[in-house]
């Protein structure tokens, strides 16, 4: 059959699997794919650097909100703020990790659905806040929790913030997203309302909420597990010793 | 005076810049001097990235992936304070410790929402194109303010808990904008389109079933790869979307795109190219680079396949 579309391109979609799947460093796998996938398009050496260093000034913006926080965030640890967020907790007998981040999450996804997608995030909540918290909250129940199990629920503070993120924002009219759509859907002659689009979010959003928040109220049991496992090892480990 | 994102691109060169310095002025730092020259560069990128011509941006970009990519990033030994002296000062400050952190989202939500309220004889004093960033900024500024002001100690203090953090971070930081620069250079190679020809050229959509399967999938394995929902969105939709769902077995528009751009989400949920959500908080936690991703996997499976009934049964009602 023939075609006037250049395949070769392509090559560049199997660098980066290869790469990450043989664990090379991520930066090299990027800029190795990036350069790759210009010259498989037939782009003259000059305009692969062109292209790199427009998209590179162009996404400029996405680590600013990472960057921006580390100040306040860092002077604010070195007085205590992880520590007093834990002790914090702990006032709250009914807490447990996974009660936390279900309220968490609701709270995340709703306040993404009326556009307040700026109320959360990595640096500034789920580091200095949620995560100490989900920590404090256990260690309670608890004592001191095993590494493995501290660094699991660290795993599912930052998981839950981006579910709550991604399966709320959605349902806000005016996020970037539905923008997108509806003009992309205009210029394949669809005419959709920006509402409706939104609207339609709703179902997979609450089968979101409900698949993450089952997982997260299982979460507990399988804490208490986990952490009876270990702890019975490090006894069995120690007995040996002696 | 209108506040903009290059407002934001001079404050974060300058803080990258004071990073360089101090980084090349530590000696517990095994690679000092590489990892200076790694933060130097990309202060550049960030005072001077409007006018430097593109193709030595490129060069630099590449260096600084060489660089990274050879283990030339590191970080020095941060000297932690004692658990006591963290308890004495949670145990002083107290809850006013939530004040600072609490400022930073409480004053982007206010900035972005009265952004179209604050023009002043014609100049609007935040960018309206990019009020959530810019209101981000001030808030970041306002409450390192606050937080000297309740901690006593100097803003150059805050520029050593950031660097102390970007330190932590290392090239992991700069990451998510390699693959954004990634996306952008795939879009120019073309490889959207032939990823669309190849899907619908092999795949036999007859079957509504299986189209609506194909369109969902599609959407989560595509942003698999280009780390980014938006990027699967016109390729998936223009090729299968559009064509066969809508056109061919007449489905509704609204439907499809929504849960369209959710199923891209369940994809960016599991890969390791969405580096801002995956890879940096786990840098940013500590813990295993793929961990976030591991605790997200089960959801995003389970969602995506609810996605395929929900879009089969709602766009067909």
């Amino acid at each position: 059959m023939p075609t006037d579309v250049n395949l070769w391109p392509l090559i560049g979609v199997a660098i980066i699997i290869a790469g990450f799947v043989l664990r090379f460093n991520p930066m090299l796998v990027v800029i190795v794919t990036a350069i790759g996938t210009a010259l498989a398009a037939g782009f003259p050496i000059e305009k692969v650097l062109t292209t790199i260093g427009t998209g590179f000034v162009k996404t400029r913006n996405l680590p600013l909100i990472i960057l921006l926080p580390l100040a306040v965030i860092g002077l604010l640890e070195r007085h205590g703020l992880r520590q007093h967020a834990q002790r914090w907790i702990s006032n709250i007998k009914s807490a447990t990790a996974g009660r936390l981040f279900i309220v968490y999450l609701a709270a995340r996804q709703l306040t993404a659905a009326v556009g307040l997608t700026s109320l959360g995030g990595h640096p500034q909540m789920v580091r200095p806040l949620l995560a100490p918290m989900a920590e404090g909250a256990t260690e309670n129940r608890y004592g001191k929790l095993p590494a493995k199990v501290r660094d699991k629920l660290r795993a599912f503070s930052a998981a839950t913030d981006n579910v709550g993120l991604f399966f709320g924002e959605d349902i806000f009219v005016a996020f970037g997203a539905i923008v997108l759509m509806v003009t992309f859907l205009k210029e394949a002659g669809i005419e959709v309302e920006p509402i409706h689009v939104a609207l339609w979010g709703i179902p997979t959003a609450i089968t979101a909420f409900v698949i993450h928040a089952i997982r997260l109220h299982r979460l507990d049991a399988t804490l208490a597990k986990e952490i009876a496992s270990e702890n019975a090892a490090e006894t069995a480990a120690a007995n040996t010793k002696k | 005076m209108t506040l903009t994102i290059q407002h934001l691109y001079y404050l974060i060169g300058f803080i990258l810049a004071v990073t360089a310095l101090l980084t090349v002025r530590d000696a517990s730092n095994p690679r000092r001097f590489s990892s200076a020259l790694f933060w130097a560069i990309y202060a550049v990128v960030f005072l001077a990235g409007d006018v430097i011509p593109p193709m030595w941006i490129g060069l630099m970009a590449v260096i600084m992936a060489v660089i990274a990519g050879f283990g030339g990033v590191a970080g020095g030994k941060h000297q932690p304070r004692t658990d006591a002296q963290y308890l004495e000062s949670a145990k002083r400050l107290g809850n006013k410790l939530f004040v600072p952190a609490l400022a930073i989202p409480l004053i982007t939500m206010i900035g972005t929402l009265s952004a179209k309220h604050l023009i002043f004889g014609g100049t609007p004093l935040i960018d309206l194109k990019n009020s959530t960033l810019v209101s981000l900024g001030v808030g970041c500024v306002v409450a390192l303010i606050i937080a000297c002001w309740l901690t006593r100690e100097t803003p150059v203090q805050g520029m050593r808990e950031s660097w102390r953090l970007t330190d932590a971070l290392g090239w992991a930081l700069v990451l998510p904008q390699m693959l954004g620069m990634l996306g952008l250079v795939f879009s120019d190679a073309g490889v959207g389109k032939a990823v669309a020809y190849v899907t619908t050229t092999y795949i036999n959509m007859d079957i509504k079933f299986i189209a609506v399967a194909v369109y969902v999938i599609g959407m989560a394995l595509f942003t698999v790869i280009m780390g980014n929902g938006f990027a699967a969105f016109p390729v998936m939709t223009g090729g299968v979307g559009v064509p066969v769902l809508v056109h061919h077995f007449g489905g509704d528009p609204a439907v499809m795109a929504a849960v369209g751009m959710l199923s891209g989400y369940c994809g960016t949920l599991m890969t390791p190219m969405a580096a801002n959500f995956n890879l940096v908080p786990a840098a940013l936690l500590e813990i295993d680079k793929n961990a976030v991703i591991k605790a997200q996997i089960p959801t995003a499976l389970l969602l995506l396949t609810a996605n395929v009934f929900i879009l089969y049964f709602l766009m067909f009602r």
